[in-house]
């Protein structure tokens, strides 16, 4: 009993701790749920691109005494967008559009940030501080999550049917390319919730390996979906003790407990293999 | 017909485009098409050179030609999936795309990620989404269309397979039973028998004359030269994107080419 009393005593006793834990529930779920499309669509690269190319709209927004999560907001529909333009009529083959945003804006970001007089107000932003969630970032977090999982339940058939399936949409009037846009458009909000969590360098780590995950032990979308919101979301927790607890990098904590339950899925895998030949 | 509910008496439903139902128009052929060009694929090639093709209501008209005939293209064309260059392309008298319920088509078997998390059953369940629109779940009703074609193709007890598990027959006759969940009138096959079993050759033949009793128009691409005469009422030969006379003592049937449109001028 101790143990457990240890593991709740943080969030009993600090308002911070309770804000931090809501604010990891949402991140958690909403990335791990959009997370399945962008595993099975084969779309990681796009959501590492997304999580970078945030960066100079953080800081410009930072510099202009604006909300930074709204900066962040802007860029990445900007990026999406600029992706989606770039490779439009196949002039540029997508991953290298997406190759160019990226670099462009990751770049542009590093340069506004280096005219500031000290590089440290941007740590939080590069390695994410969940601790350090406010009230008001908690807010917009739980539009975004709102948005986000009530827009990929509504068109749940027709995301599905064109991730795996985009003639037949197209033969039945469906255009593909603009559930693809109104994807690239969900996955712009997802990261920047995640970007308050591990931080732009470890965003993609959140959309990916909790998903990868789940497409280790399942194969049903709706339950690949739910795995993977709960290996986020105890990920999540166990990185937020481990930051309060033993003073460590909250991102990074986060992202190393997701792939702690990455190996396990995998041992899990080939073991039920030796014992389904054996 | 009562399973296929093909009016817009719901009003409420919101349709995938904008275009949704329209009535036939009286007296016109399944398919009229007159001196089709088609582009490759981002190319200002011909894939498809000055091509006529007249399908009666109720015909079985199969594709014939070595790869790259354009076969594949013909099909797509009609189904919607790429723009015409020049000539005329009439579906029950109406402009492609008029009438999204009318038209089935069934891709080649590598053009669908199998490694998708889904099971056969909402696999079939897509081909009745033309007819549900944004927003709607299956009904009681859809899911019964959907049932009786997967026992139809004799899939039943499979409903639950990933359909990466099954094989590749297996894989055909589902994409057919999604075909025919939708109730279209105008069903579009490409190579339906490339690389499957016996039975679910055997399976398609039956299906194929069963579908033409109930009135269905079929327009299939094949390789399988010995079924030809068995399974179909015309054949049209292609190669390199024009219409070929047919091969010394080949099967073609009712002339539905460039002929037929002569007969008909």
């Amino acid at each position: 009993m101790t143990f457990l009393n240890d593991l709740i005593e943080p969030f009993v006793r600090f308002q911070f701790m309770r804000n931090s834990l809501l604010a990891i529930i949402l991140v958690g779920s909403v990335c791990a749920t959009i997370g399945v499309y962008v595993v099975l669509r084969r779309m990681a690269f796009i959501g590492d691109a997304l999580a970078h190319t945030v960066l100079p709209g953080i800081v410009f927004a930072y510099f202009n005494g604006i909300s930074l999560f709204i900066g962040a907001v802007v860029a990445g529909l900007l990026t999406a967008f600029g992706i989606g333009w770039l490779s439009r009529r196949d002039t540029l083959r997508e991953d290298t559009a997406i190759g160019i945003m990226f670099t462009f804006m990751f770049a542009l970001g590093i340069l506004l940030m280096s005219t500031a007089r000290s590089f440290r107000d941007f740590t939080h932003i590069l390695f994410g501080n969940i601790l350090g969630v406010t009230p008001s970032d908690l807010t917009l977090i739980a539009i975004v999550a709102v948005i986000v999982l009530g827009t990929l339940a509504l068109f749940h058939k027709e995301f599905e049917l064109t991730s795996f399936d985009p003639i037949h949409a197209q033969v039945i009037g469906l255009r593909a390319d603009r559930l693809r846009y109104g994807l690239l458009i969900l996955l712009a909000l997802t990261v920047v919730t995640a970007i308050q969590a591990v931080g732009v360098v470890l965003t993609s780590a959140m959309l990916v390996t909790p998903a990868a995950t789940a497409s280790l032990l399942t194969n049903r979308l709706p339950r690949m979906m739910l795995i993977a919101v709960g290996v986020a979301i105890s990920s999540g927790v166990i990185g937020l003790y481990a930051s309060y607890r033993y003073n460590v990098a909250s991102g990074a904590a986060i992202v190393l407990a997701c792939t702690l339950f990455f190996g396990l899925a995998w041992l899990g895998r080939i073991l039920m293999r030796r014992l389904q030949r054996a | 017909m009562a399973l296929f509910p093909m009016t817009n008496a719901n009003g409420a439903r919101l349709f995938y485009s904008h275009r949704h139902f329209a009535e036939p128009v009286a007296g016109s052929a399944a398919l009229a098409i007159q001196d089709l060009c088609v582009n490759r694929p981002n190319e200002n090639v011909l894939a498809l050179d000055h091509i006529s093709l007249h399908v009666p209501i109720g015909a079985r008209v199969a594709l014939v030609g070595p790869n790259g005939a354009g076969k594949s293209t013909l099909l797509k064309t009609v189904a919607g999936l790429l723009p015409i260059r020049s000539g005329s392309l009439r579906i029950y008298g109406l402009p492609v795309g008029a009438c999204h319920h009318r038209v089935a088509y069934l891709p080649q078997r590598g053009e669908i990620d199998w490694r998708f998390p889904i099971n056969l059953r909402r696999l079939v369940m897509t081909g009745r989404y033309v007819h549900m629109g944004w927003l709607r779940k299956p009904s009681t009703e859809d899911w019964q269309v959907v049932d009786a074609m997967i026992d139809r193709l004799g899939l039943t007890g499979l409903t639950d397979r990933q359909i990466g598990q099954l094989s590749g027959g297996q894989q055909q006759r589902a994409l057919l039973a999604r075909a025919l969940a939708q109730g279209a009138d105008l069903i579009l096959l490409d190579e339906p028998t490339a690389a499957v079993d016996v039975e679910t050759q055997a399976v398609i033949s039956e299906l194929l004359a069963d579908l033409q009793r109930e009135g269905k128009t079929l327009v299939v691409a094949t390789h399988n030269l010995e079924r030809l005469e068995a399974d179909f009422d015309s054949v049209l030969y292609l190669r390199d994107g024009c219409e070929v006379p047919p091969p010394e003592g080949a099967y073609v049937g009712a002339p539905i080419g460039k002929t037929a449109f002569q007969h008909l001028l």
